[in-house]
């Protein structure tokens, strides 16, 4: 029973009576059932199970599926995604929301192909700056200046196709990365096969999960976005953790949007259109709570790989028209949101 | 009293039991400190000493600025005026991480820790114990989490999330946290309003623990025996100001209530304040509203009342006594766990607003902003809001109608508005109140029910709500008046009945219906010889109104809205609660004793 809600209950009840009563009942005080560790793991990666399966019964009906080569493609795919994921998660986490990332991503991938000219660490550095000071602006008209994610990130989200648009004179100019420099190499290498760019969003999930379990800072994340009241009264830095999540949004979207045009070898400037919501998407497929609070960036990834599974395995049957795709995800998003809240309420009245 | 050898283990070996230093230092102190918020002065010039080792009551009625107070020592709100001082150096808190880093720590009276969160992470965050890789240590944290509730005799994995615990076990693991950290003030604010009654002997056992660690506590409850148990000194705030500060002990229950509820009433009936006819009403035979035995959880502990038409039925009680969580219960606003509630003696059946409104109960909420007006909306669209299903027809509402209804009500109620279009929200609060008293009025209730319905309007609005009131019960309506207004209550009710510690207490009638008689019932069990009951029964649990005996398998567990199982406990007269703890450090500070 969550205590905002019983206290809330009885106040509220003037228009139909709250449930507070019931939901007071104490239980005695014990370890965790069983049933509540099955929930919690159903809540956590209920996502892994569903992509497995779905991963195992396309094996069997689609050969061309189960390749190595097909698996490649689809990893890599995946790669970019997840990358703006893992920031969304954090800012979801806190409570946020993040609408910039598609057009950060789009900016991104133009900086880095027009600084790759010269050289490797131009093409990194100069989208980071850029697309981190986007994400700090954002942090800090959510946190200090008390607005609303939503219209920050909104506008955000516009201004920065608004300047993509005039960096690429109306999308006209298109900036290429030289053939064979060091940064074409990172988006475009491999290990055993394996393109360098799901080595390295492996590493910063590795990284992100490190920091959201185990530090002080990823345990704030979850105070913040569980109850920034209580947060602030246990004397948290509420804000600084809220700013600090908008600038690793931009700049993890920034790099990816890097990583992409270096697999591209260029500057797309149509690119990313509608990405934020996939991501968002991916993350609450994944387990996290759009209301912040509580989450995890490994459901995030199984979640973006979820979504690019299905994507390829409409490509796979033929016959079906892709843009079904959006269908199908859609449907899923609706499916785990559903048992999201059926899994939430059993734990709660358990 | 707590016994010492039940002193937590890490209790300091050099303390000596019992003994509060009288001539202890001052560690935290605020002077002349001054706080308004947008219309209200929630604080004026109200100073405020705390001594090391000490457990100092902070008491007042709704409103007085308790909370205000708090959240200044505790850094949530910066003062206007004046200034704090921790251990004699002047301070400036700007957030509450600052006032925690100084050595002020504090339990909200509402949970404030993260529910999703599990129990170890909530005692620790913000601290949590790293390895050496500076990442954290969960199975120490756990460990260490596991090892700090058992001190509080808490037996709780605290891997578990804290939203799955009851509110009396999250409240303990508050307490874990605040007392954890390195403090050297800590301030609880109604920290026993959800625990069971062993959890209330936990929590005083670590404020003995405190004490012996020369720790000061502040400590806010309007629970008498609580306070007169284990508080050194008192602090009495109202409207804002301070009223008194000095040892308890040297204060009895009955002048303590006196200055909380404040007793200079000379001036408020100059200005004729008080509008209620001075006659009785001709009361009814049949009872148009029967509560029995009404029992909620932590806060209704067997309510039983009779209620007749023509007649204004006074509901006194000191805050937290369940005053308006009566009128929510009778209003089917608030569920219950045992009880019954009839109208013209038909049971209400499960509790829903709209059942009771159905029945002809109406009632007038304690807070009009959150649970009444739509400010939003105009005095027309606010007045029919609960009366348009009457209004229309086939769904269509007929806006003749409503202006007729409209128009009727702001005559009747001489309701100042520019016209019946005009925002609510533009409205003074007395003439908000009459938009809302029209709300219900317009349903053409059998019973209608009052949660302080003069407070925060002006005094000329109140005197024209109680004239209201009056009219109204005279026409033959039944009217329960829920007021901390000493006054208003003995004015207007034709009968009284009190409340304590969300139980039925006693009933003043007739003669009895007096502010002396009224004041002596709220204070302890010594109410008047012909009270409904053996008045200052010394058994505890409190007995239950005679003929409504508590229901049995429910009276475990509401025993923890009692805190009077204490041996110590009412039946005694106050004078004789204080320990020689408390004995021996009044003369020494006697000497700063505000006499007004």
């Amino acid at each position: 029973m969550n205590p905002t809600s019983s206290l809330t209950a009885p106040g509220t009840g003037v228009k139909g009576s709250g449930p507070g009563g019931k939901a007071d009942a104490d239980r005695p005080a014990s370890g965790v059932t069983a049933a509540e560790r099955l929930l919690s793991l159903v809540q956590r990666q209920g996502v892994l199970a569903v992509l497995l399966l779905v991963v195992v019964i396309a094996s069997f009906a689609y050969p061309t599926f189960a390749t190595l080569d097909n698996s490649r493609g689809v990893l890599v795919q995946a790669s970019f995604l997840s990358i703006v994921a893992l920031g969304m998660t954090l800012v979801i986490i806190t409570g946020g929301i993040d609408l910039s990332v598609g057009s950060v991503f789009a900016l991104g991938g133009v900086l880095a192909a027009w600084a790759s000219q010269w050289g490797l660490l131009p093409a990194l550095l100069v989208p980071l700056l850029v697309c981190g000071a986007i994400g700090t602006l954002n942090g800090l008209l959510i946190a200090r200046a008390g607005m609303a994610p939503f219209i920050v990130t909104l506008a955000s989200l516009l201004g920065a196709r608004g300047l993509l648009l005039a960096f690429t004179d109306e999308g006209a100019t298109t900036y290429l990365v030289p053939k064979g420099s060091a940064f074409a190499e990172l988006g475009q290498g491999t290990v055993g096969g394996f393109g360098y760019p799901i080595l390295v969003a492996l590493a910063l999930f590795g990284l992100g999960g490190l920091i959201l379990q185990r530090t002080s800072f990823g345990q704030t994340l979850f105070a913040v976005g569980g109850s920034a009241d209580a947060a602030t009264l246990m004397g948290l830095p509420v804000a600084r953790a809220k700013v600090t999540v908008y600038v690793l949004s931009g700049l993890l979207a920034g790099f990816a949007g890097a990583l992409n045009a270096a697999r591209l070898s260029s500057g797309v400037t149509i690119i990313g259109t509608g990405m934020e919501l996939d991501a968002i998407a991916a993350v609450v497929i994944g387990g996290t709570l759009l209301v912040g609070g509580a989450g995890s960036v490994s459901g995030t990834l199984w979640g973006v790989l979820l979504l690019a599974v299905i994507q390829n395995l409409i490509n796979q049957i033929g016959s079906l028209n892709s843009s079904y795709q959006s269908v199908v995800s859609g449907g899923f998003l609706i499916l785990v949101v559903v048992a999201q809240r059926y899994v939430s309420r059993s734990r709660r009245t358990l | 009293m707590a016994p010492p050898e039940a002193a937590p283990p890490e209790a300091a070996p050099t303390a000596t039991s019992g003994t509060a230093p009288s001539a202890a230092p001052t560690v935290l102190e605020a002077r002349g400190v001054g706080k308004r918020f947008p219309g209200v002065v929630a604080l004026d010039d109200v100073s405020f000493t705390l001594r090391a080792g000490e457990t100092h009551a902070l008491v007042g009625e709704n409103g007085a600025g308790k909370s205000t107070l708090i959240k200044v020592l505790t850094g949530v709100h910066r003062p206007d005026s004046g200034e704090l001082l921790l251990s004699g150096r002047q301070v400036r808190f700007a957030r509450p991480s600052e006032a925690q880093t100084a050595g002020i720590s504090t339990i909200y009276q509402e949970v404030n820790l993260v529910p999703l969160m599990s129990v170890a992470r909530n005692i620790f965050l913000g601290r949590e114990p790293k390895n050496r890789f500076g990442l954290i240590d969960f199975p120490r944290m756990h460990a260490e989490a596991a090892a700090l509730l058992g001190g509080f005799g808490v037996t709780v994995d605290p891997r578990r999330a804290l939203g799955t615990l009851g509110i009396g076990t999250q409240q303990m693991v508050a307490l874990a946290r605040a007392v954890s950290v390195e403090a050297h003030v800590v301030v609880m604010d109604e920290p026993t309003s959800s625990l069971e009654p062993r959890e209330v002997e936990t929590l005083f056992r670590v404020i003995d623990d405190l004490r012996r660690r020369n720790i000061a506590v502040v400590y806010v409850s309007h629970r008498m025996d609580e306070l007169y148990r284990i508080c050194d000194r008192v602090t009495v705030l109202r409207d804002g100001r301070h009223i008194h500060t000095g040892p308890l002990a040297a204060l009895d229950r009955m002048s303590l209530v006196s200055m909380m509820l404040g007793r200079e009433i000379s001036e408020v009936r100059r200005h004729g304040l008080t509008s209620f006819g001075s006659a009785g009403h001709d009361v009814a035979r049949e009872p148009v509203l029967t509560a029995t035995g009404l029992v909620r959880r932590h806060q209704l502990d067997d309510v039983s009342l009779e209620l007749y038409p023509g007649e204004v039925l006074g509901l006194g009680g000191l805050l937290g006594s369940g005053r308006s969580e009566t009128a929510k219960a009778l209003a089917g606003a608030l569920s219950l766990d045992a009880g019954e509630v009839r109208v013209g003696g038909v049971p209400l059946g499960r509790s829903s607003s709209a059942a009771a409104i159905r029945a002809g109960i109406s009632l007038l909420p304690e807070d009009r902003k959150a649970e009444g007006i739509v400010p939003g909306l105009s005095v027309r669209e606010n007045i029919v809001l609960a009366a348009l299903p009457r209004l229309s027809r086939a769904g269509i509402v007929s806006r003749a109608r409503q202006d007729r209804v409209v128009d009727i009500f702001m005559k009747r109620l001489r309701i100042k508005a520019s016209s019946p279009e005009q925002k609510v929200g533009e409205l003074s609060g007395g003439n908000q109140q009459k938009v809302l008293l029209a709300r219900w009025l317009c349903l053409e209730p059998k019973v209608l029910l009052l949660d302080e319905p003069t407070r925060g309007i002006d005094v000329g609005a109140k005197a024209e709500v109680q004239a209201l009131i009056d009219e109204l019960a005279q026409e033959g309506l039944a009217v329960l008046l829920v007021s901390s207004d000493i006054e208003e209550l003995v004015e207007g009710a034709d009968r009284i009945v009190v409340l304590r510690s969300g139980a039925t207490a006693g009933e003043l009638v007739g003669e009895n219906v007096s502010e002396d008689a009224l004041l002596a019932a709220l204070a302890d069990h010594t109410a008047p010889a012909d009270a409904a009951e053996p008045a200052g029964a010394p058994q505890p649990p409190d007995p239950a109104h005679p003929g409504t005996p508590a229901p049995a398998d429910t009276a475990a567990g509401a025993a923890g809205a009692v805190p009077l199982t204490q041996p110590a406990g009412p039946g005694s007269p106050p004078d004789a609660a204080p320990t020689t703890r408390r004995a021996h450090q009044a003369p020494a500070s006697a000497a700063e004793e505000d006499p007004r």
